[in-house]
């Protein structure tokens, strides 16, 4: 048998990866497979791929193949067996908590954590009698020490946000594994094209896909991948390994092996909460992965550029950006994310909330709205819009004060964006 | 053995195994929960001639069962574990003396003795992978439930 060779790069599998061309038509472009249902072939396929004997689509809550297409091309790139999607980011996120959690059960969360899922945790996990304990990103140690007989997970981001703190996730990942907890990650400010968390050790990534990975602002998703190396058949996870009340008895991790998690997290999860993504949302969210690495590159070099010249300004008090030369974490993105320190980053007004609300006014280039990861270069005020509900002491844990302003540096000219924030800080001045 | 799985994992051996078309499940369970039944139920559906061989069971899926490798009468080209690696040796002589192809041992079913046995008997050996998984990456839809295929291609797929 001829075996043609192996294809490996990055830019090829964000180009290729999950959708070869249809087999019935030669569609070059994956097709947007815009159906709720599918014919079965016959009764006892119907059965087979209801029973998850047979890879078959059923109903698209569940699977669709414009989705899988997403959901494949994400997973390939993060290095995982496998990925589910949903609507959103955050609903990726609560399906991957619901698939492992029970009540009674521990999480163990980074205190610098984005505001939504701060709420979503807060909220939600206390709806379902999770207990939940927030630690310091940077502090390994108060992680290991928070760990207790019915802690289930860890979850923490690559990237902080907005502090733009960096996590040592190995670091994580070896305490979490010599507890039997498996560590998840939020890989949406790094992308896989700067930081791959399961080759660190982390055991699940989350993603907003709404930011760089769809990289245009057109759409809402979120997407799970697994590793497929966890033992939930360790002791502590009846919930994965034990016959499943809610699929006739299946031992999802003794039957699907690596597999069983994302089969519980698509067969259960998703068909029971029923937050599935849109054909649409996942054709727009699979195109725009095809040029994700050309649009990081440049994300990050103006990245860069724009938070030189602002640390340079004499009325900038702080610029908070992991990929300045002499950042506190400047070791963990040499090690974790060698191609740059994403592109989303604060810095700190010195005339507090009226500098800030000011600031964003004079702007003419970037817009004011509540998105990051966009092509073009968005800047919010996170302390009377996305971290509101939070109260002073957890705004300060999350490493935001009163003047300090978030920006999400876009793909236009770096000279362009520097000279809107030099005019509107001329005008606060 | 574990770290240097790598050489009984081999994509090109895989693809020769899958196009052979009588496969021997041993430790085949009529039990519809087990991996062995999810198995040997998908390889049926998807054109196989599979025979179990299970010496507890008669017949599994309308098809007869067999005590051991040797008392098939007709020819194995794949024989598919499903049995602790302790009893792997004994099934690896079997295959040799039955003149199989390939002795494929699935997920956790990893023996450096068995191998052994079947390679100085001409068997190919695949070693800690799942039949069902590498058929549906290769030939069938594991693409549809968004796994990692890890097939890069402009070619059409084959469905």
């Amino acid at each position: 048998m001829d075996t043609p060779p192996e294809f490996r790069g990055f830019h090829t599998r964000s180009v290729h990866a999950g959708a070869r061309p249809d087999p019935n038509t030669g569609s070059r472009a994956f097709p947007i497979h815009q159906t709720t249902s599918y014919v079965f072939e016959d009764a006892e396929s119907a059965a087979a791929y209801f029973n998850l004997q047979e890879y078959g689509n059923t109903y698209a809550r569940i699977m669709n193949p414009t989705v899988a297409a997403f959901e494949e091309r994400v997973a390939n790139l993060e290095g995982a067996v496998g990925g589910v999607a949903f609507a959103s980011g955050l609903a990726a996120q609560n399906a991957a908590l619901f698939t492992l959690l029970q009540p009674g059960d521990h999480v163990i969360a980074s205190s610098a954590l984005y505001g939504g899922t701060v709420t979503q945790f807060k909220h939600v996990l206390r709806k379902m009698n999770v207990e939940l304990d927030f630690v310091d990103a940077d502090d390994i140690d108060q992680w290991q020490a928070a760990a207790k007989d019915n802690t289930k997970l860890f979850f923490g981001e690559t990237i902080g946000n907005p502090s733009g703190c960096v996590m040592d996730i190995e670091a994580l990942a070896e305490v979490a594994h010599a507890a039997g907890i498996p560590l998840m990650i939020d890989n949406t400010f790094a992308t896989p094209y700067l930081c791959r968390p399961l080759e660190w050790g982390a055991d699940i990534v989350v993603h907003s896909a709404t930011k760089f990975m769809g990289g245009q602002g057109t759409s809402i998703g979120g997407v799970v991948v697994e590793s497929g190396k966890f033992d939930w058949s360790n002791g502590r996870f009846d919930v994965i390994a034990e016959p499943s009340p809610a699929y006739h008895g299946l031992k999802f991790h003794e039957t699907f092996g690596t597999f069983g998690y994302l089969m519980k997290l698509r067969a259960e999860t998703l068909r029971d909460l029923g937050a599935c993504m849109s054909p649409f949302n996942a054709f727009m969210l699979a195109l725009g992965i095809e040029t994700l690495p050309l649009r990081m590159r440049q994300h990050v070099s103006n990245a860069v550029a724009v938070a030189e010249h602002l640390q340079a300004s004499p009325q900038v008090e702080a610029v908070h950006y992991a990929g300045l030369a002499g950042s506190r974490y400047e070791p963990l993105v040499a090690k974790y994310l060698p191609g740059g320190a994403g592109a989303v980053f604060c810095f700190d007004l010195p005339g507090g909330r009226a500098a800030g609300v000011k600031f964003i006014e004079n702007l003419s280039l970037f817009s004011h709205l509540a998105n990051v990861g966009d092509a073009k270069s968005l800047v919010i005020h996170p302390a009377t819009t996305t971290h509101r509900q939070l109260n002073d002491d957890e705004l300060a844990a999350a490493g935001i004060g009163p003047g300090t302003i978030r920006v999400s540096i876009g793909i236009e000219d770096a000279e362009d964006l520097i000279a809107d924030l030099d005019h509107a800080l001329t005008c606060i001045a | 053995m574990n770290d240097s799985l790598a050489q009984w994992q081999d994509p090109e051996t895989i693809q020769r195994a899958l196009h052979k078309q009588s496969i021997a499940v041993v430790g085949m369970s009529s039990n519809e929960l087990r991996a062995s039944n999810f198995v040997g139920y998908y390889l049926k559906r998807n054109g196989y001639q599979v025979t179990p061989v299970n010496p507890r069971e008669d017949e599994i899926y309308g098809l007869k069962c067999y005590a051991s490798l040797t008392d098939i009468p007709h020819k194995i080209d794949v024989v598919d574990v499903f049995r602790d690696p302790g009893a792997v040796p004994a099934i690896a002589e079997e295959a040799v003396a039955i003149g199989a192809g390939f002795l494929w041992l699935q997920f956790g079913v990893i023996s450096p003795q068995g191998v052994e046995i079947a390679e100085a008997g001409n068997v190919e050996c695949i070693v800690d992978q799942c039949i069902k998984i590498e058929h549906a990456r290769y030939l069938g839809r594991m693409h549809w439930l968004g796994f990692n295929s890890e097939q890069i291609s402009a070619q059409r797929s084959p469905r």
